[in-house]
């Protein structure tokens, strides 16, 4: 009986009516993660996309950045899914023997789109011709390393920059629409579950896109100040300010967008509106304080100021510091209350079930924090091996 | 020593070549899923036997049945010997949260108020615990898989683990569910759960491994009151058949549109 004590604890905790096989909350903190971390993939790459289609020059510094980190994450992108499942060793089968109908199958596609097609291709245009120079200059099992990655295009001429520039820009043109996709999905897989009104929703896809380009801009806004730091270099204020502003109009708009959602489920205030709103006043934490306060109107207000009167530098670095780490908390929370709020309600609308996070086994706590972590890990080790500052510059002329 | 020609040509080589490698990779993975349709099957029809409480059981060839189930809320007593049976005869975990069938107690009071409970699934019979003065109306009705025919479960099954087999019953594969749990999502009557033990989608069968040898399910066997009725929609004699003419019967949330066949004699509006 001892696996079952957590299941026998939550029964004695039922509010009102739930189905009995309702106890268990199915999906736990690691689907929480997985629209999170696929979310600052998106969001990332979305920003290093503007820098390159848009010309946002100011945004250069973090371009690198942004590949990496959209790689580092997407690596992990899948784990927390994978060994979420029952069957962890038929994984494959989502991609093998795929049900069309289902949105989860084809997000495999999605994803190993997103992954080769482009973020892949793109890194490798971006750092071609780098490769092809540390090759020459590296020594031993290095060198060998970056001989193999330059898939044998050995030509460093300006010419041969100006093709890559060329085949980049169009990967990252083909590159957004993609990030778009990859992200619109995941708010597909939850938006279009009808039995679950607090999910389905035509706007899920659209919210979980601004709520991913939200957290990769933040993600990227909190990587570059500290790599800065421990790199012991300058901060570009000028470019600090461009995320600001980008992270503030983006964050306005997703705010409207899912507050639109609330606003029409409360206006229109169909059957599920009763459970609904005490579903809200359940989640007062984790969606009053921590979603909606911290991460949305506090970085709103700094970031709106910000847009008016500029102060010292010393305090804007301060502030976009902490609002990075606000916003990255606040979307993490925007997730757990799509995914865990969800489930918490009985789909005959009568009652509550409870949640609590384990701290150990495959979706305890311990584990969730792994899986935030490895990604950071692999940046890592990328920013090692593919370092942003020490790429060439070959002028085109 | 390369011209710049050369390196041309072999930038221009190299970007055929993988250009035409990762093309082909693509367009016969995107292919692969269509493989059926060239064959002429469908994803559900390549199945013949399938993996079903741990046994091997044989799908109907054709549609010639189509069964579904018929609950008489009038007839039910909440007594609960369905659902323990069920839970002897296909195995499902003894414990309070795993459930083929189960069946709840609505309590309609005087104040307007509804109390719904269902105390480990109905199992053990059910007490009324509110006076019978302050109740209105207070009434069983016994729930388990609908058995739908545009199943929200089966729509977003990512592998076709689940399906509704060729004479409409939604059944489970065993040895291919990989146990995501989407399709737990998806069931709005909450009739599906992941099998402790086996971390595999589960849910009613309607005792395939019974009806296929012209059996009852086993719920429908023992119900001592004859609340539930089983049968093929497709023959105008049947139970089932005779069960709809007979009553004005209603399904769960129609308006899902989830093509239910599980039909309630009886049904308050207040039940979901």
């Amino acid at each position: 009986m001892g696996n079952f004590d957590q299941l026998y604890q939550a029964l004695t905790k039922v509010d009102g009516f739930i189905y009995p096989n309702e106890l268990e909350l199915r999906w736990s903190v690691l689907i929480t993660l997985y629209p999170y971390i696929t979310g600052l993939v998106a969001g990332a790459f979305i920003l290093a996309s503007l820098n390159r289609v848009f010309n946002v020059k100011a945004l250069k510094p973090t371009y690198e950045i942004s590949l990496l980190a959209a790689f580092a994450f997407l690596c992990v992108a899948t784990m927390p899914l994978i060994s979420h499942l029952g069957q962890p060793q038929r994984f494959y089968e989502i991609m093998m023997t795929p049900h069309l109908t289902s949105a989860m199958a084809i997000f495999g596609f999605v994803y190993l789109w997103y992954l080769m097609a482009v973020l892949l291709l793109e890194i490798w245009f971006d750092y071609r011709v780098d490769f092809v120079i540390w090759s020459r200059e590296k020594k031993g099992l290095l060198k060998l390393v970056y001989k193999i990655l330059t898939l044998g295009v050995m030509d460093t001429s300006p010419k041969s920059v100006r093709t890559d520039n060329k085949l980049g820009y169009i990967i990252t043109v083909i590159g957004i629409p993609s990030a778009f996709l990859l992200h619109g999905y995941v708010g597909f897989i939850f938006g279009s579950v009808k039995a679950n009104p607090w999910w389905s929703s035509v706007l899920m896809p659209i919210i979980f896109l601004f709520s991913a380009m939200v957290s990769g801009i933040a993600l990227v806004l909190f990587l570059y100040m500290i790599i800065t730091y421990i790199r012991k270099q300058k901060l570009d204020m000028l470019c600090l300010d461009t995320i600001g502003k980008l992270l503030f109009y983006i964050l306005i708009l997703d705010f409207t967008l899912e507050s639109l959602d609330q606003i029409h489920r409360i206006y229109e205030a169909g059957e599920s509106f009763d459970i609904i709103s005490l579903l809200m006043s359940k989640l007062f934490f984790s969606l009053t304080i921590m979603q909606v306060l911290m991460g949305t109107f506090i970085p709103l207000a700094i970031l709106g100021f910000f847009q008016f009167h500029k102060p010292k530098e010393k305090i804007r670095k301060a502030a976009y510091f902490i609002i990075s780490i606000l916003v990255l908390v606040g979307i993490f929370f925007m997730r757990w209350n799509v995914v865990i709020g969800g489930q918490l309600f009985s789909k005959s609308f009568l009652g509550f079930t409870t949640y609590k996070i384990g701290l150990i086994g495959r979706e305890g706590l311990i584990m969730s924090i792994v899986w935030i972590i490895v990604p950071f890990i692999i940046l890592t080790f990328l920013l090692w091996f593919l370092p942003p500052w020490k790429k060439a510059h070959i002028e085109d002329k | 020593m390369k011209t710049e020609k050369d390196k041309n040509n072999s930038r221009r080589e190299f970007l055929i070549a993988s250009t035409a490698i990762t093309g082909g990779i693509v367009l016969s993975t995107f292919l692969n899923p269509f493989k059926s349709i060239a064959e002429a099957k469908s994803a559900d029809s390549t199945k013949d036997t399938i993996k079903l409480n741990d046994k091997n059981v044989s799908l109907a060839k054709d549609a010639e049945k189509w069964w579904g189930f018929g609950f008489d809320i009038e007839k039910c007593i909440g007594c609960g010997t369905c659902a323990k049976a069920c839970k002897e005869e296909n195995n499902v975990p003894k414990e309070p949260f795993f459930f083929r069938t189960w069946i709840e107690q609505y309590t309609e009071k005087n104040d307007g108020t509804l109390k719904v409970q269902s105390p480990n699934g109905g199992i053990d019979g059910q007490t009324q615990a509110v006076p019978s003065e302050d109740i209105f109306k207070s009434y069983f009705v016994p729930k388990t898989c609908n058995h739908c025919s545009k199943s929200p479960c089966v729509q977003v099954c990512p592998v076709g683990a689940t399906f509704v087999s060729p004479d409409g019953v939604v059944l489970v594969d065993e040895k291919y569910c990989i146990g995501c749990g989407y399709c737990v999502q998806a069931c709005p009557y909450g009739c599906r759960y992941i099998h402790p033990e086996k971390e595999i989608a589960d849910k009613c069968t309607l005792c395939y491994h019974r009806i296929n040898k012209g059996l009852q399910p086993t719920c429908v066997e023992v119900c001592p009151t004859g609340a539930r009725t089983h049968g093929n929609l497709r023959d105008k004699k049947s139970d089932l058949v005779k069960f709809l003419k007979e009553h004005n019967c209603h399904v769960l949330k129609p308006h899902l549109n989830t093509g239910s066949k599980l039909f309630y004699n009886g049904l308050s509006e207040e039940v979901r």
